[in-house]
């Protein structure tokens, strides 16, 4: 089962925000699937998404005006700080 | 779905939950975190208005003084708060800036007798106080109670920052033996402060502190940063831990407060109240 994030209605600097700490929930390897509305958003969370270390596994229009990136975690990330504590 | 965060704070947040080695996880560590600031004067003015805005969850403020119009020059959270103690009007300022922050004021003189238990109740000290006695007090109570603590001075045109961490560096007595004798330096009042200098010295306190509580980064510890705002020029001297330190040392002198150790020659213990 692949996790969903909506982030239609939602703009830029927040969208990449709210990836971020639903990324920093989820377990190395695990995919996350994103809905985004908006064109440069789009583009932004997936370019911050892989200078994070992170795989894009798909992104595509699925339908008018709606953005789906696939992006599966890195498996080294700072997630493991927290669980250390 | 966004951990324990509220709308409002990511939007507030933001651009510093962006940035690698904060994330989610820091801002959470931020928030739960506790500062204490010695003094609301200039240091404590940039220091505290930086750390409640970044979202330190806690923050202890301590000044027994009351705002002048004198120290408006410098002591930027203040505004419109003359006739005021310190301690409340950093207080209302904190509360108007960041409502996640809770503020404990104390209106009174960090003394000997009271170093220790407020000390303990902290994960990080700032010292923005103006003179000998009580810059060696932070020390021996950050010592003994085993806190970082960030000092900062300045005067005219130049002022330093080191950050000592207990058993990771340097204290502060390891650094400054002993105070120079009353009367060589003078202070703010005789001697004038260039306005923005404690802007910049508080706001590096305040950094070390939010590197400190964020894992990252390289703070001041064993190295006393100077700075001078005529020349516009930083260097920094590097300083070790002394095995004969009366404190922190092999064979400690001092291990406990005990208040005659904080006496200025032709000075109380604590500075005169104009409420008295």
């Amino acid at each position: 089962m692949t996790l969903e994030l909506d982030l239609r209605g939602e703009v830029c600097p927040y969208t990449f925000v709210k990836t971020k700490l639903k990324m920093e929930e989820m377990a190395g390897g695990e995919e996350l699937t994103i809905l985004l509305d908006d064109t440069e958003a789009t583009a932004n969370v997936s370019r911050s998404l892989k200078s994070d270390g992170h795989d894009i596994v798909d992104l595509k229009s699925i339908s008018s005006g709606v953005w789906q990136i696939i992006v599966k975690k890195a498996r080294s990330q700072t997630q493991s700080k927290e669980r250390d504590e | 779905m966004s951990g324990s965060f509220t709308d409002e704070q990511i939007r507030r947040y933001s651009r510093q939950i962006i940035l690698p080695d904060v994330g989610g996880i820091g801002q959470r560590k931020l928030l739960g975190s506790r500062v204490l600031i010695i003094g609301a004067g200039g240091l404590g003015s940039s220091a505290i208005a930086y750390l409640a805005a970044a979202g330190v969850g806690t923050l202890g403020i301590i000044d027994s003084d009351i705002v002048e119009i004198s120290n408006l020059q410098r002591q930027i959270i203040h505004g419109g708060n003359i006739g005021l103690a310190k301690s409340i009007s950093a207080e209302s300022f904190v509360r108007r800036l960041n409502s996640d922050v809770d503020v404990v004021a104390y209106q009174a003189c960090f003394s000997a007798e009271n170093a220790r238990t407020i000390v303990r109740e902290y994960d990080f000290v700032i010292d923005g106080s103006d003179n000998f006695p009580t810059h060696y007090l932070i020390n021996d109570a950050c010592v003994l109670e085993k806190k970082p603590c960030s000092h900062g001075s300045i005067l005219r045109y130049e002022g330093y920052a080191t950050t000592s961490i207990p058993e990771r560096g340097p204290c502060y007595r390891c650094i400054f033996k002993k105070s120079p004798p009353p009367g060589l330096i003078p202070s703010c009042q005789e001697a004038g402060v260039f306005g923005v200098l404690p802007g910049i010295i508080g706001t590096i306190q305040a950094s070390e502190a939010l590197k400190f509580f964020l894992g990252t980064g390289q703070t001041l510890t064993g190295r006393l940063l100077c700075f001078n705002a005529l020349d516009m020029t930083f260097f920094e001297a590097s300083a070790s831990k002394r095995l004969d330190c009366s404190i922190c040392g092999e064979n400690p002198r001092i291990v406990s407060i005990k208040p005659e150790n904080y006496l200025e020659e032709g000075r109380t213990e604590c500075r005169l109240d104009p409420r008295a």
